[in-house]
């Protein structure tokens, strides 16, 4: 466990909670971001707009941290059809299932809904035995 | 507060979030989902600050009839149900997810990190997205 980081997880896990805590008290609205961008290109026109500047604003403020700040040496690089291939199961399995990691084990879980326990379990259960496969099996 | 630039601020946090965690970083991902490996625990504290903070802060904001810039809370209204839909999604969203370490939030906190991977992801994460409504064109 040496790479474990309590204290940076902690705290930007804190912040992401109070990310979503201010998006439900100003705006009314969970902070999922497969919905949002989902949203941002299909709900009326007229909510379409905060949903962009919440990505941006995200997009953002990664940008500055990673440019000026970066927290840690960032060494991966994956083949490209794996990518592809990730990404496309990704975007479609969100959708299907209704959320992503900020949708269901976040804003779900905080919410207590059992839904998003089921979810959050199967998800994290799929991945667990995908990397396992991946990394003790292929040898990836 | 005007919604737009509340959204704004909401983003820029929860980027920050991410970023100082180290959630955008797949490898840092995949470090917890390998829990035969090296383990590390990290994302699970991530998970853990940001469920207990947005829990007690929810607590006092649905007392609230309203948001402060709309009408009413938007909640998911699909309750508790859980379907084979639910689940099926969940497994398909788990193996993207495995397979590289992205998610759709991480992934576009990302794109800034100089590497390549994100901007596949985030193509090939629209790819997925369009064709789910060819796939299911109901309302």
């Amino acid at each position: 466990m040496e790479n474990f980081t309590p204290y940076s997880a902690l705290i930007g896990g804190c912040l992401i909670g109070l990310s979503a805590a201010l998006l439900l008290f100003f705006n009314g609205r969970v902070a999922g971001i497969s919905g949002i961008i989902v949203d941002s290109f299909s709900a009326e026109i007229d909510n379409r707009y905060w949903r962009g500047f919440f990505l941006i604003g995200l997009m953002f403020s990664a940008a500055v941290i990673n440019t000026f700040f970066p927290v840690a040496a960032v060494t991966y690089s994956r083949h490209i059809l794996l990518v592809v291939v990730s990404g496309i199961l990704v975007g479609y399995g969100v959708r299907l299932g209704n959320g992503c990691t900020s949708g269901h084990a976040v804003c779900g879980l905080a919410r207590l809904s059992l839904r998003s326990a089921a979810a959050t379990l199967t998800f994290m259960s799929a991945a667990i035995l995908t990397t396992y496969i991946m990394r003790h099996v292929l040898g990836d | 507060m005007n919604k737009n630039i509340a959204a704004l601020i909401c983003g820029i946090l929860f980027g920050t979030g991410l970023t100082i965690s180290q959630m955008s970083n797949p490898d840092k991902v995949l470090a917890f989902l390998d829990i035969t490996g090296n383990w590390d625990l990290s994302l699970m504290l991530v998970m853990f600050g940001a469920v207990a903070t947005l829990t007690t802060a929810q607590y006092f904001i649905l007392k609230r009839s309203k948001p402060v810039c709309d009408s009413h809370f938007h909640l998911p209204k699909t309750g508790n149900l859980i379907d084979s839909r639910l689940i099926l999604g969940a497994m398909i969203f788990g193996v993207g997810w495995g397979l590289v370490g992205f998610c759709p939030g991480s992934a576009l906190a990302a794109l800034s990190d100089g590497k390549r991977d994100p901007f596949i992801f985030t193509i090939a994460l629209g790819i997925g997205m369009m064709l789910f409504s060819r796939f299911h064109n109901k309302k």
